[in-house]
């Protein structure tokens, strides 16, 4: 309805008896009996009474009545009155038309019916609050007195609204619910309806919330409760996922097109809580369906939705990556236990040797780590919490071993197979730098690095001083990842071992050039030898093996040539590690044998005599019982059988025979004979026990010479994350620690609390 | 404590315990001077010192113990060490000797038997038995430099010292060290934290013992065995 002003002469307001010229008193009755006619002209273009509109004499007139009622002198001054009138026009149409009008009404109909009484009224306070204006300018602000647009309004709220808001409300709400439903609703009317809620609060929301929000709220709640009731005894979890994510998408929708903004986080809380917080635990739960059933059955899309779910409710993660971790850990451990069956059917023999099953499970944990990554990457949008829930996933299994190899071992046996020659995996340049990132990855699991650091170090020197390893590049390309994952000290020494051999050459090159400058200095064989420093390389026994003399001579030209380089050094000979290139000659033809050091001495023992005893050989030779079994198995009961041994079994005992077996042949002129490396597994375990026994030592003086006095509990807790970094330090050993540092008198217990150390300067 | 006697124990001299002082013990030192009864007291040391030496050896202390009327097992002559701070196990000095009979108030062989009794029952307060106690372990360190002791010592030691304080826990601990292979020497620490341990924890069921605490280890073992071979 838009009231303006104009010229038409129907509805013209009339005073009956005045000019505007003069300035005669007004008195009450009759000013008001003046007003009246504009108040009636009003109502009746507001109820669609043909009617003219103001024309704008009419409107000045009406405005100036009042002006002047306002100033006249007293007791003529008539502003309280006209004040109180002003508000009695409208109490007295709603009272006689508004109300009734919406009496009759209801649902829907009630609704339209408020929304056009809403519009009118405010129309009318609009144009009354104009003729009354002068009122505000003085008389109400004197007055502090509420202003004339509020007054009118308030009457709104304090008679039609206070009436029928309940019933609004429950019209509105009952709406919603067909909405709900799947029925079409006039959303334009709901909007309109809810703006005057809004709009009677004059300027705060209390009316919106009270009378209206709250209990749409409330409904809502009742509403998806009972759905979820239902919901959750039929519908699969996917399923279930599929309705609340549509739910809340329509909610969000009804927010958008009719409700109040400021509903919208009350509203999709209320519903998260009844569709998902209250049946969180069920849902996630569900036997066929639930998150481990999705995890199992790989539905990334369900994950990805249970994600965007589930981190809207409070601590609604915590269940699903608890989930996940635990089928993670499962599968992991199955991988683990496949292992172990796999590696208990081997022959009984070769027990020790971590064997293809070993590598197929490295390999398959690293698939498993790629697989779940991913999951974490892409359902789970890298949340933390997941990325947590994977990584001890991983420390739990991956800290297993299989068949009696641990997995710091299993770990460095895989690599040694990438970087060997003639390894198990063949693959291309690419394929394996990406592999040794991936193991480099999975070492971060593992909590006995530096055990992983030994066997590795192990293997790598059997590569480097074998001549063994594939690739230069990508021996220190896997040193340089395992600097930036574990810091330099955990590859210092094996960056050392690969500088040792090139400068090894280096020497080499010199030494020949010794040789050839000094004739007598030749040993009649060649040599090459190669120089290590010792705190870089693994330990090695060396054992006094009694060389032949052809290779005694060599020994001593080297150690010549070496002094001339430098005084300083000792040098310790390892033949253990040592090969040795000999000819054969048999009878059919010769040929040339690529043996150990070992080997080679044990056969040139041969040409002096023809025929020797296990004791013989053994005291000839002076090495264990152990070396010696080994390297006479290699000769006589392996593949190529140089020596013939008497009794002809497959084992050597110390009763044994050897003769030279003339009538050995075989299809190449040059042949390798292998002789099997020393298990060193327990040795390798036994070397890194020993450094841990010092590390935690040596940690624990470190600690307690900065802290002076510590509780036993701060010390192993501080202790434990001190070496972290390379192993888990057991509880009892760092108390034994403790223990032999109080008689080495490195600290005392406190007299008065026995939990507590002092440190002994 | 340990003794290396070669001769056979023989009485004291007769003749030197017909000391006139000796016969009378109700003389009080009081009456006396204190230089009468240092008298008195180096009259007794020489009775059972070696004259070589001028120390009372493992033969003097045996022939004490016995004029004395106990054992020289007997946990009260190493109350009597004790009492004497002696250092040297199996020997008392002159010194030790005066110190020890001064604050016993005894100067001679009938007064220093019923001392020993009393002595029992000052060293058993809680304050003087924690003394005792690493007093005890102190003695037997018998080398110079030693820091520990055999676990075989240990057991007679505990049995010696605690046996009829904590009678069925020492047993049962004593059980444990013999069969263990752990340990094969114990130190001053967990000598101490053994009487602790008897102190504290209760018997036989453990329930008030945290291993996460800083007890010794070899505790740690003892109650995790009585565990397993309880269940």
């Amino acid at each position: 309805m838009v009231l303006g002003v104009s010229q038409h002469p129907r509805g013209q307001l009339e005073w009956s008896n005045m000019t505007m010229n003069e300035r005669k008193v007004i008195d009450l009755d009759q000013g008001w009996a003046f007003m009246q006619q504009g108040i009636t002209k009003l109502k009746n273009i507001l109820e669609g009474v043909p009617q003219q509109q103001f024309s704008s004499e009419e409107y000045m007139m009406l405005y100036t009545t009042i002006y002047n009622m306002c100033t006249q002198k007293p007791p003529h001054d008539y502003s309280q009155q006209l004040y109180d009138r002003y508000k009695e026009a409208f109490d007295e149409y709603i009272n006689s038309t508004v109300m009734p009008a919406l009496r009759e009404k209801h649902d829907e109909f009630m609704l339209r019916e408020l929304v056009k009484r809403w519009s009118n009224h405010k129309v009318m306070v609009r144009w009354l609050s104009r003729f009354f204006h002068y009122l505000d300018r003085y008389f109400i602000a004197r007055r502090s007195l509420l202003g004339l647009n509020d007054v009118g309004l308030q009457c709104f709220r304090d008679s039609v609204y206070k009436e029928m808001r309940v019933k609004v409300r429950d019209a509105v709400i009952a709406l919603i619910d067909q909405e709900r439903e799947g029925e079409q609703i006039d959303r334009a009317l709901l909007k309109n309806v809810l703006d005057i809620f809004v709009e009677i609060g004059m300027g705060h929301m209390d009316c919106y919330v009270e009378d209206f929000e709250t209990e749409m709220l409330a409904d809502t709640a009742s509403y998806y409760s009972r759905k979820a009731t239902s919901w959750i005894m039929e519908d699969s979890c996917p399923d279930y996922m599929l309705k609340a994510e549509e739910c809340l998408k329509r909610e969000k929708d009804r927010v958008t097109h009719y409700l109040h903004s400021s509903s919208e986080q009350k509203l999709l809380e209320k519903v998260q809580h009844e569709l998902l917080f209250v049946y969180a635990s069920q849902l996630l739960e569900k036997e066929h369906s639930g998150c481990h059933a999705l995890l199992r059955d790989d539905k990334v899309d369900d994950l990805s939705r249970m994600y965007r779910l589930f981190c809207r409710i409070p601590k609604g993660l915590d269940p699903v990556s608890q989930i996940f971790k635990q089928h993670v850990t499962a599968e992991g451990t199955a991988l683990v236990k496949q292992a172990e069956d796999a590696a208990s059917n081997k022959k009984a023999e070769k027990k020790d040797v971590v064997g293809l099953q070993e590598q197929v499970f490295v390999r398959k944990v690293i698939e498993l780590h790629d697989k779940y990554l991913a999951y974490v990457d892409k359902c789970f949008m890298n949340h933390s919490l997941f990325h947590k829930a994977l990584k001890e996933a991983f420390e739990v299994f991956c800290n297993k071993g299989v068949a009696g190899s641990s997995s710091a071992e299993l770990l460095a046996t895989f690599c040694d197979n990438i970087l060997k020659k003639g390894g198990s995996e063949k693959l291309s340049d690419e394929a394996i730098e990406e592999t040794l990132e991936k193991v480099v990855k999975l070492l971060a699991y593992i909590s006995d690095k530096d055990l992983f650091a030994e066997f590795y170090r192990k293997k790598l020197a059997r590569r480097l001083l074998f001549d063994k390893s594939a690739n230069d590049d990508h021996e220190r390309s896997i040193l340089t990842k395992l600097k930036q994952q574990c810091g330099g000290q955990f590859t210092s020494k094996m960056e050392g071992m690969v500088t040792d051999l090139t400068l090894a050459r280096e020497h080499q090159t010199n030494f020949e050039d010794y040789i050839n400058n000094n004739a007598n200095a030749n040993p009649g064989i060649d040599l090459t030898v190669t120089v290590l420093t010792t705190g870089f390389w693994p330990s090695y026994k060396s054992f006094d093996l009694n060389l032949p003399a052809e290779m005694v001579k060599c020994v001593e030209v080297f150690k010549e040539f070496y002094q001339t380089k430098t005084k300083h050094r000792k040098l310790t000979w390892i033949y253990s590690l040592g090969t040795c290139n000999i000819n054969g000659k048999f009878d059919p033809k010769t040929m040339e044998l690529i043996v150990t050091t070992y080997q080679a001495s044990a056969l040139l023992l041969f040409n002096a005599s023809d025929r020797l005893s296990y004791s013989e050989i053994m005291s000839q030779l002076n090495l264990t019982d152990d070396d010696v079994v080994r390297l006479l198995h290699s000769l006589s009961c392996a593949k190529y059988q140089i020596l013939n041994k008497e009794p002809t079994t497959k084992t050597i005992s110390p009763s044994d025979y050897f003769e030279f077996n003339s009538k050995f042949t075989d299809r190449l002129r040059r042949i390798k004979i292998p002789l099997p490396p020393v298990d060193e597994k327990k040795k390798v375990i036994e070397d890194v026990d020993k450094d841990r026994r010092y590390a935690i030592d040596a940690s624990i003086v470190r600690i307690m010479k900065s802290r002076k006095v510590l509780s036993y509990q701060q010390l192993v807790m501080e202790c434990v994350e001190q070496l972290g970094r390379m192993f888990k330090p057991d509880f009892k050993a760092i108390k034994k620690r403790i223990e032999d540092l109080i008689t080495r008198e490195y600290l005392e217990r406190d007299k008065d609390n026995p939990n507590t150390f002092r440190y002994l300067a | 404590m340990r003794r290396s006697s070669s001769r056979k124990t023989g009485a004291a001299n007769p003749a030197s315990s017909i000391n006139p002082s000796a016969i009378d013990p109700y003389r009080s030192a009081s009456s006396k001077s204190a230089a009468k009864e240092l008298e008195r007291i180096d009259q007794l040391f020489n009775v059972y010192a070696n004259k070589s030496s001028g120390l009372i050896d493992p033969e003097g202390i045996e022939s004490l113990c016995s004029d004395v009327g106990v054992d020289y097992t007997d946990v009260r002559i190493l109350m009597l060490a004790w009492k004497m701070q002696a250092a040297k196990q199996g020997y008392f000095t002159l010194e030790e000797w005066r110190k020890g009979l001064k604050a016993l108030r005894v100067d001679s062989i009938e007064k220093l038997k019923k001392a020993l009794s009393a002595l029992e029952q000052e060293v058993a307060k809680p304050q003087t038995f924690l003394d005792f106690y690493s007093y005890a372990f102190r003695y037997c360190l018998t080398e110079e430099k030693q820091k520990s002791i055999d676990i075989e010592s240990i057991c007679e030691l505990l049995e010696l010292v605690l046996g009829s304080r904590y009678c069925n826990q020492v047993d049962s601990f004593i059980k444990y060290l013999k069969i263990q292979k752990d340990y094969k020497v114990i130190n001053m620490d967990q000598w101490m934290g053994f009487l602790r341990f008897f102190d504290e924890i209760s018997f036989p069921d453990f329930k008030n013992y945290d291993p996460d605490l800083a007890w010794p280890l070899i505790l740690d073992n003892y109650v995790e065995w009585m565990r397993t071979n309880q269940s």
